[in-house]
């Protein structure tokens, strides 16, 4: 006993020792401690974003150099404030709190005191600077926008939030990285990568050299410039349009898929989110709840598409062999649905396809969307069949389109319907609304452009892109070179787009020609509704317009949305053919017209159901 | 066999000071030289000339310790060292191989009977003076080093109930601040109400004697709260909080890391970095930054746990653990118990060295500043270590030559 006493001590303790060492080097163990380690610091070296251009090559999105004010509160001896402020274009108070600040954080390292300073602000800060111990300027790469427009689709960059730290581990903090647009969506491709330097510390924090001589150190790669499809004086155009109006424009070129311009309204500068104004300037945009700049309206705002989707009726109709061309259907000022008369505006009288889609004749579509039906057996085969027809032309669904945001919009199925009415328990008057595009169908504006693309290009459509090239080489995604056929027949769509060049021949748009211009396309004159106080209000018709342009071998197929602004003629009519001749033509022959459109506003419409006092819809002057 | 010891140790020495010493490399491989040259030197002599001379080299090393308080050189605090121009001498360090060596001539002695409490008392008297001395430098670090000496009287016929008794304070004290007087009461009362439910009836109990043994661990519990409350220092207590993870609130427990544990906390990352196979000679950045205090002394286990892993870690405490059960064997077979009792001392002060420093750089131990033998930087050490071992070495060489 005495003998082994002490030997068992011994292995006990080694055994101890081994059990304890697994622990801390086998299961406490993290392979990924370089970043962890304190004696390691990673130093980086920025590559520069890369620059956007469009479609010409006209600059879009470049970089600006600013100048941080650093602070080693240290360092700072005593100084003549009172200057030191003035040349920073602060006041003394703030001075001193941001110097408290930086130095509760650290009186050794170095803090921002004033952020991004201006390129003036500077120059005037550079000569006197070496008077100012403990102070220094820091240099950092801002974006620069070489336009006022399309803050929605080009998007920002902001810090890196912690959520993305955890995901993406290639972040640290306080990097920038795009939050939002082109910016969020080829991110990758404008970051470029980053270059490291693994610098050995001591445990004072003091560099004593690289670590393994830099053999870990990496070179940063460049951001690689992208050029976008947006065309930037289209663009432009459009937003100046669009002032003082809710809604959204998307023009597409039909052949390509490529957007031209991409515009929400009302839209906002987009230098109003870089530098020292930044945050202050984000919070008005985040609650205007009103107007909602930062909601981009062309790929979200999901509301019912109206008229335009008349024209799709029509072709699932002659697909389906419902109707012909000759088909005639009465109009009595408006149909019947049992014993309700639901009205129409197109004069009544015998409609056939070609005058029934140009006069937007309600019941002629009601009667096409009925026949429709009444060849399956159940309303609910049809409705299989109409859902399948409908989402072949990007309805109903994601469009698939390289912008980080989006709606589904709605086109309701069988099962949608069976879930509200009960199973088999509904018939095509039920949803007879959808014959006129209203009821349960929702599009977003891109779609209703992409749908509009599809009929221009007679039964195809390139899945809507916004990236044309990478550095000089186009995009070869199969996803956006090749074509997405719908279910209907080329041969149908003639008919078709005869009768939307006469809504502008002799039409609903009869008023908007433009000369020597040969356009398609359809009016919309959306009934929508809103919450008042728990009351359902109707506000004034969304003005919704499609068309494409030219006839034969189009270039441009666009979607104009404007909220409250009654007949689809009024705003979005004017607004679409405006695009059109500037887009084809680079001038607008219809100086009044444009005159008319860049000063009137719709301000007074979004007023009114936050006035809280009755008002009236509709309004015939404007 | 005593040759591959010889083999093994010198490369145990080497060891470190070829790989883990950069700057203090060449010094320390020049006490290597000097431990080679002791080595040749306590070969060479008769072996009968140390168990003579214990006595003599006892009283030296003592009048050395007390010859500290006028001439001793103050270092970090501590006033153990001579000041001998190119290196500084350590007589604690001699002091461990004399008190062993006087130990085992004490209790070789015809006239000593270690079941007399008086002989007891002188035993433990030969260990406590130097100790206390050491003790009062102050270095009660290497002070405590002492007390496992204790173990050779042990072996040579102390009743165990000391050790029992040692133990069993310990334990107290360390249960008592884990979780309290009144639940060691209540946890041991339970123990015992089961111990009598479940004892075979003809088992007849000692009623009184285990009634005031119980009424005495009450007490010295309570004096536990009240010396460890009173008596000790505040960085004594944080120590201990900080081993028996006593504070409860993580951020308070956070701050005690970074401060009052800094070190241990340091050392336990940079092992923990090593991962199983370690970054590789010269690789451990935690080492090339000195986030570990004192990592080429007391902490130098840190620095083979950063840069060669499990496997090197591992392969220490397995060399120690095979070197100590090798003296072991090498003490019992001495035919001469002045041998056998020196070998025991020479294993308990290779053992408590060894088992304090790894446990405290791991962080099992409280903070306890003494070197790991062969390793740590430092001239007395290597040279007195490796005498110590040595002189047992000759020791065994010669068993042959003495009488049974």
């Amino acid at each position: 006993m005495r003998k082994i006493l002490l030997s068992s001590i011994i292995l006990l303790a080694g055994l101890t020792f081994i059990g304890r060492l697994s622990y801390l080097q086998i299961f406490s163990f993290s392979p990924n401690q370089l970043l962890e380690d304190p004696a390691i610091k990673a130093v980086y070296d920025y590559p520069e974003r890369g620059y956007i251009y469009d479609r010409n090559g006209e600059l879009l999105v470049a970089n600006q150099p600013a100048y941080d004010v650093m602070v080693i509160p240290g360092d700072v001896k005593p100084l003549d404030t009172l200057e030191f402020c003035g040349l920073l274009g602060i006041d003394k108070e703030h001075f001193i709190q941001q110097l408290k600040r930086a130095r509760t954080y650290s009186p050794r390292l170095p803090s921002v005191l004033v952020p991004q300073l201006s390129k003036q602000d500077y120059g005037r800060l550079q000569e006197k600077m070496r008077r100012f111990e403990g102070f220094y300027i820091q240099k950092r790469s801002l974006r620069y926008y070489d336009t006022n427009s399309g803050a929605n689709v080009l998007g920002y960059i902001s810090e890196v939030n912690p959520w993305d730290l955890k995901k993406n581990p290639s972040y640290a903090a306080g990097e920038l990285k795009g939050t939002t647009g082109i910016e969020k969506e080829y991110e990758e491709i404008l970051r470029g990568r980053k270059g490291v330097k693994y610098i050995q510390k001591d445990r004072f924090n003091r560099d004593i050299g690289p670590y393994k001589d830099g053999a870990l150190d990496t070179l940063p790669i460049q951001g690689q410039q992208i050029t976008v499809t947006l065309d930037k004086s289209l663009q432009e155009y459009g937003e100046k349009l669009m002032v003082g109006k809710h809604g959204g424009i998307v023009a597409l070129e039909p052949s390509s898929g490529e957007i031209l311009a991409l515009i929400s309204g009302p839209s906002y500068d987009p230098s109003i989110l870089v530098g020292r104004e930044r945050s202050r300037n984000y919070s008005k945009l985040h609650y205007d709840s009103i107007s909602k700049p930062t909601f981009d309206r062309a790929l979200l705002a999901s509301q019912a598409p109206g008229s335009p989707f008349k024209i799709l009726n029509a072709l699932v109709g002659l697909q389906e062999g419902a109707i012909t061309t000759e088909t005639t259907i009465q109009c009595y000022n408006g149909f019947f649905v049992g014993r309700r008369k639901r009205g129409c505006h197109c004069g009544g009288g015998l409609r056939n396809l070609h005058t029934g889609l140009y006069r937007s004749c309600n019941a002629f579509s009601a009667g096409v969307f009925r026949r429709f039906y009444d060849q399956f057996n159940s309303t609910g085969e049809g409705q299989e069949a109409w859902e399948k027809h409908m989402k072949s032309f990007g309805l109903g669904t994601y469009l698939g389109y390289d912008l980080p945001t989006g709606r589904p919009g709605r086109i309701p199925s069988r099962e949608y319907y069976d879930r509200v009415y009960g199973a088999n328990r509904w018939a095509p008057t039920y949803i007879i609304s959808n014959a006129i595009g209203q009821g349960e169908v929702e599009t977003t504006p891109i779609q209703l452009a992409n749908m509009t693309a599809a009929i221009a290009n007679r039964g195809y459509y390139y899945t809507p892109h916004i990236l044309k090239k990478i550095g000089s080489e186009n995009i070869s995604n199969p996803k956006f070179t090749e074509a997405k056929h719908t279910t209907i027949d080329k041969r149908h769509f003639e008919p078709v787009i005869q009768a939307m060049a006469d809504v502008y021949k002799q039409g609903t748009a009869r008023w908007l020609q433009v000369k020597d211009l040969e356009i398609a396309g359809k009016t919309g004159t959306v009934e929508n509704f809103t919450r008042i106080n728990g009351v359902r209000t109707q506000l004034t018709d969304n003005s919704v317009f499609v068309a494409f342009a030219p006839v034969n071998n189009p270039k441009i197929a666009i979607a104009v949305y404007v909220e409250n602004g009654y007949f689809g003629s009024r705003y979005a009519g004017h607004i679409a053919t405006l695009m059109i001749e500037k887009y084809l033509n680079g001038e607008i022959s219809r100086k009044d017209l444009e005159k008319r459109m860049l000063e009137k506003t719709l301000e007074h419409e979004y007023a009114k159901p936050y006035s809280g006092k009755p008002f009236k819809i509709n309004e015939r002057a404007w | 066999m005593g040759w591959i010891n010889i083999y093994s140790t010198a490369f145990d020495e080497n060891y470190p000071s070829v790989f883990n010493f950069y700057t203090l490399y060449g010094k320390q491989l020049l006490f290597f030289g000097a431990s080679i040259v002791t080595i040749v030197i306590i070969l060479g002599l008769e072996a009968s000339f140390y168990e003579r001379f214990a006595t003599i080299f006892y009283l030296a090393s003592i009048v050395l310790l007390l010859g500290l308080y006028p001439f001793g050189r103050t270092i970090n605090g501590a006033t153990a060292w001579y000041d001998l121009g190119f290196f500084n001498l350590q007589p604690a360090e001699l002091a461990k191989m004399t008190t062993a060596l006087a130990l085992a001539k004490y209790l070789n002695d015809i006239q000593t009977d270690i079941k007399r409490l008086k002989d007891q008392f002188y035993a433990f008297l030969i260990i406590l003076i130097p100790a206390a001395l050491i003790f009062l430098q102050p270095d009660p670090g290497s002070a405590l080093t002492f007390f496992f000496l204790a173990f050779v009287i042990f072996r040579e016929g102390l009743p165990l109930y000391y050790l029992g008794l040692g133990t069993t304070v310990i334990v107290i004290f360390i249960t008592t601040l884990m979780f309290g007087t009144v639940w060691l009461i209540i946890g041991i009362g339970l123990a015992l109400a089961l111990f009598m439910l479940l004892k075979k009836p003809s088992f007849k109990v000692p009623l009184l004697p285990i009634v005031l043994s119980y009424l005495a661990i009450i007490l010295f519990s309570l004096s536990v709260d009240f010396v460890y409350d009173t008596v000790l220092k505040q960085h004594h207590r944080d120590r201990f909080s900080l081993w028996l993870r006593l504070e409860k609130d993580p951020r308070k427990m956070n701050e005690i890391q970074r401060t009052i544990g800094y070190n241990t906390h340091q050392s336990e990352k940079a092992i923990e970095s090593g991962g199983f196979f370690g970054k590789g000679f010269m690789q451990g950045t935690r080492t090339k930054g000195n986030f570990v205090p004192e990592q080429h002394t007391d902490y130098i286990f840190s620095t083979v746990g950063e840069e060669w892993g499990f496997v090197g870690t591992s392969s220490v405490v397995i060399i120690f653990t095979l070197l100590l059960l090798r003296l072991a064997f090498l003490a019992e077979r001495q035919k001469n118990p002045f041998s056998r009792m020196y070998g025991y001392g020479v294993i308990c002060i290779l053992f408590i060295h060894y088992f304090i420093n790894i446990g405290m750089v791991i962080g099992i131990l409280p903070t306890i500043g003494i070197p790991l033998p062969f390793f740590s930087y430092g001239g007395s050490g290597l040279v007195f270590f490796t005498a110590l071992l040595f002189v047992f070495l000759k020791l065994d060489a010669n068993r042959m030559n003495e009488l049974g």
